[in-house]
């Protein structure tokens, strides 16, 4: 399973994309799509909720069981995906498309704390032995 | 830690099964989609790996007398051979050991299935109580038995199928009923409201008989979906529903404990002196979200707990069972703490779905 290198990766296996305009958006990668398994539902943060980086601040929910969602960085949410309130099971189908919400960072550096493609790789790898 | 493995599984493995530790024993949770699996199982047919189970035979002149006094649903109900009872085996304080079913298979020989992961401690109890009442009977288990269910409203013909000489045996064996086919047992039981078969083999046959299953289209399922499908059907769960700290007829099982009877059985003595305070009610989630066990539930009467709680497949909402005051009444509306929030359920009368039907 190949791991995106267009995005950056967090220890809570979230994904998150810089986009042009400066914003970030999030979502769950495929490891942890796969550890969870059917998603039956989803809450993402409230647009305009100002978030500390590893805040819990959002939930998905498997049959099987409940994981929060952390943000990555520091920031304000500027938009929740309300898709997924009616088709959680999105993020199985394609995790990578099925973003969660965006932020606004209070600094957009902080991306560089995160990790890249082959750093989660390796931290995935590490994390099942 | 080693995981303990099942006859099958290299076969889990071969099929794609995502494998998860459970209880020690390294099992299929799903082989894709936990839901297709459920629905498979409620619409067609499915098979389940539940060879971690144990199968220990009772032998010997005084069994009956003993598994009466042993376990408190009442063994003298098996009156013909191949007939099953599903009870617990109780503390002297009441408090439920496990939950199983035994078979009468012969005067001198019941056969009983318990769960994985009290199999070692049922079994020392047993003997225990054995050595002190019914010295000459004797008791062993059978690890070397693979169980095979294969459930759903195809299933049996699925079975006859894929075993040649089955159907003219079991064809009309009645629900709870079993039969023996060389060294196979079947028995028209199951562990998620449908109909189907639980089938004893021998390890060494086991991995031929799921392939030929497999052949004739039988799909594997997992044991998330099992979850799943037995608490839609409204089946307790060891561990979740009820352990040794809980008092059957608290947890929806008084059905199975015989107080009426003259009858003597250990925890009888006790739970004669505990009436119930509580009892086991299905809650279904009314707003959006999904309910897990040990969330708190807040009623008119006072306060209880989910002891199982996911999402149903079949209703599409999420539904558990719940221990709550003896006061609550079906139809109640409660409150759910989850997280930081208080959702709306109601109380209903479970089971949820059975024989491919939500029943809400």
């Amino acid at each position: 399973m190949s791991i995106p290198t267009n995005l950056k990766y967090t220890a809570s296996h979230e994904w998150v994309r810089t986009e042009t305009d400066g914003t970030v958006t999030i979502g769950i990668t495929k490891h942890a799509e796969e550890l969870l398994g059917d998603m039956v539902f989803v809450e993402s943060p409230k647009e305009g909720r100002k978030l500390k980086v590893k805040e819990e601040c959002a939930v998905v929910e498997s049959v099987k069981a409940a994981a929060d969602i952390y943000a990555p960085i520091s920031g304000v949410v500027t938009e929740s995906n309300s898709e997924l309130d009616n088709a959680p099971e999105t993020i199985n189908s394609d995790p990578y498309s099925a973003w969660m919400f965006k932020m606004k960072p209070d600094n957009l550096d902080d991306m560089d704390s995160l990790m890249d493609a082959d750093a989660y790789q390796k931290f995935v790898d590490e994390e099942a032995h | 830690m080693t995981l303990k493995q099942t006859p099958l599984n290299a076969a889990h493995r071969a099929m794609g099964a995502k494998m998860v530790n459970f209880g020690g024993w390294d099992m299929p949770v799903n082989y894709g989609s936990q839901i297709d699996e459920h629905h498979q199982v409620r619409n067609d047919c499915g098979m389940f790996d539940v060879s971690h189970m144990r199968v220990v035979d009772v032998k010997g002149e005084s069994t009956r007398n003993f598994l009466s006094y042993l376990l408190a649903n009442n063994v003298n109900k098996l009156t013909h051979s191949g007939k099953a009872l599903y009870s617990c085996m109780l503390l002297e304080n009441g408090g439920v050991i496990d939950d199983l079913i035994v078979y009468f298979m012969q005067e001198e020989w019941f056969r009983i299935v318990v769960n994985a992961g009290t199999a070692d401690n049922d079994i020392a109890w047993m003997k225990q109580q054995a050595s002190e009442h019914a010295p000459k009977i004797s008791i062993s288990d059978h690890p070397e038995l693979a169980i095979i269910a294969v459930q759903g409203p195809n299933a049996r013909a699925k079975v006859w199928e894929a075993l040649p000489g089955s159907k003219e045996l079991t064809e009309n064996l009645a629900p709870f009923c079993a039969a023996e086919m060389g060294t196979m047992f079947i028995a028209r039981t199951g562990y998620t409201g449908e109909d189907g078969f639980e089938i004893m083999i021998p390890a060494n046959a086991a991995p031929f008989f799921w392939a030929t299953l497999a052949e004739k289209g039988v799909k594997p399922i997992g044991l998330g979906a099992r979850d799943t499908l037995r608490l839609e059907a409204g089946m307790n769960l060891y561990g979740q529903d009820m352990d040794e700290n809980t008092n059957p007829l608290e947890a929806g099982l008084a059905w199975t404990v015989d107080l009426k009877s003259e009858r003597n059985f250990i925890g009888k003595a006790a739970l004669m002196t505990k009436p119930p305070v509580n009892k086991l009610v299905g809650l279904v989630l009314q707003d959006r979200g999904v309910l897990r066990g040990h969330q708190k539930v807040h009623t008119d009467h006072g306060d209880g707990e989910i002891t199982s709680g996911s999402f149903s497949p079949t209703l599409e909402k999420s539904i558990a069972l719940a221990r709550v005051p003896k006061a609550v009444q079906v139809g109640e509306p409660v409150q759910v703490s989850i997280r930081d929030k208080m959702l709306a359920a109601i109380v209903v009368k479970y089971p949820f779905a059975r024989n491919g039907k939500s029943l809400i």
